[in-house]
């Protein structure tokens, strides 16, 4: 089985959220804090000049796109990032650098057989 | 296919902005009919085993290209590129957008920016693709796997995680 997961290992099938999550400047910058560590959304606030309600509802769909994770410790909720989903993105953006890759091979042929034509 | 082409790819998430150069051995007249004209247009733009169907192409500012990305099902996605701003052989700007099979765009849409210049018989060409919305940028892939060959993958995905225990 190793060389067809090998093939397949590269497609990456992805729900549309993920970008819209990190469209958002406010999420990037609460994605950026938490990279360092773990954090309860009231330490996250302190961090920007928008009402703790604004901050819930980033934290929030962050959540439901499962790029962090809230975990109960005592009485406090805290947040961390969840690594493998953020590297979903990059694995993401290959496969577009991949489909320009394959159509500029393409243009090279289509000029080259230009170019021989002209001869 | 050449190797030794430059081929840079960035993507700056912040300001929603795509930048690809890419360098082809040929002169600059060449390269920009490439670009600009549909039956050169259609040989390459789409991705194998996509084929690229303009309906019609009119280049000049103001005007549009109406073309199809059809499946080897014979799936069509329809798109419309509306020409802003036009510098011959060096500059081309336009608006780009899906739409449906009667012209109805699709929005939001993005901007696409060309420049190209040449130097010792090779071209470059820079494109800044400017999205609203990243995940707009998506659907771009989407008209390289039909929606029956994704589910196929991910069933396929599964299998193999589960077969090799991760």
């Amino acid at each position: 089985m190793q060389p067809i997961g090998f093939v397949f290992k590269n497609i990456i099938i992805m729900r549309r959220d993920i970008f819209q999550a990190v469209a958002d400047p406010t999420r990037r910058a609460i994605i950026s804090l938490i990279a360092l560590q773990a954090m309860t959304p009231n330490a996250i606030a302190d961090n920007f000049h928008i009402t703790r309600q604004s901050v819930s509802k980033h934290l929030r769909i962050l959540t439901e796109c499962e790029l962090i994770k809230p975990e109960q410790q005592g009485r406090e909720i805290y947040y961390s990032l969840e690594i493998k989903k953020m590297k979903e993105i990059d694995k993401w953006l290959e496969q577009f650098r991949k489909i320009w890759e394959t159509q500029f091979n393409q243009l090279d042929n289509v000029l080259a057989t230009i170019k021989k034509q002209k001869k | 296919m050449n190797n030794n082409l430059l081929f840079d790819f960035t993507v700056d998430k912040a300001a929603k902005k795509v930048f690809i150069t890419r360098e082809f051995d040929a002169e600059l007249s060449l390269v920009w009919d490439a670009f600009t004209k549909a039956e050169l247009l259609d040989q390459w733009v789409a991705p194998k085993p996509f084929t690229s169907r303009t309906k019609f192409m009119d280049f000049r500012v103001g005007g549009r290209r109406f073309y199809a990305m059809v499946s080897p099902e014979g799936q069509e996605r329809w798109a419309i590129q509306k020409y802003t701003s036009i510098s011959p052989k060096t500059n081309f700007k336009m608006f780009n957008c899906f739409a449906d099979a009667d012209e109805n765009p699709q929005l939001p849409g993005s901007e696409w920016d060309y420049t190209f210049s040449e130097q010792d018989g090779k071209t470059t060409v820079r494109i800044t693709i400017y999205n609203e919305s990243l995940a707009r940028m998506e659907k771009l892939i989407e008209m390289g796997f039909t929606e029956g060959y994704k589910a196929s993958m991910t069933n396929l995905e599964n299998l193999l995680a589960a077969l090799s225990g991760k």
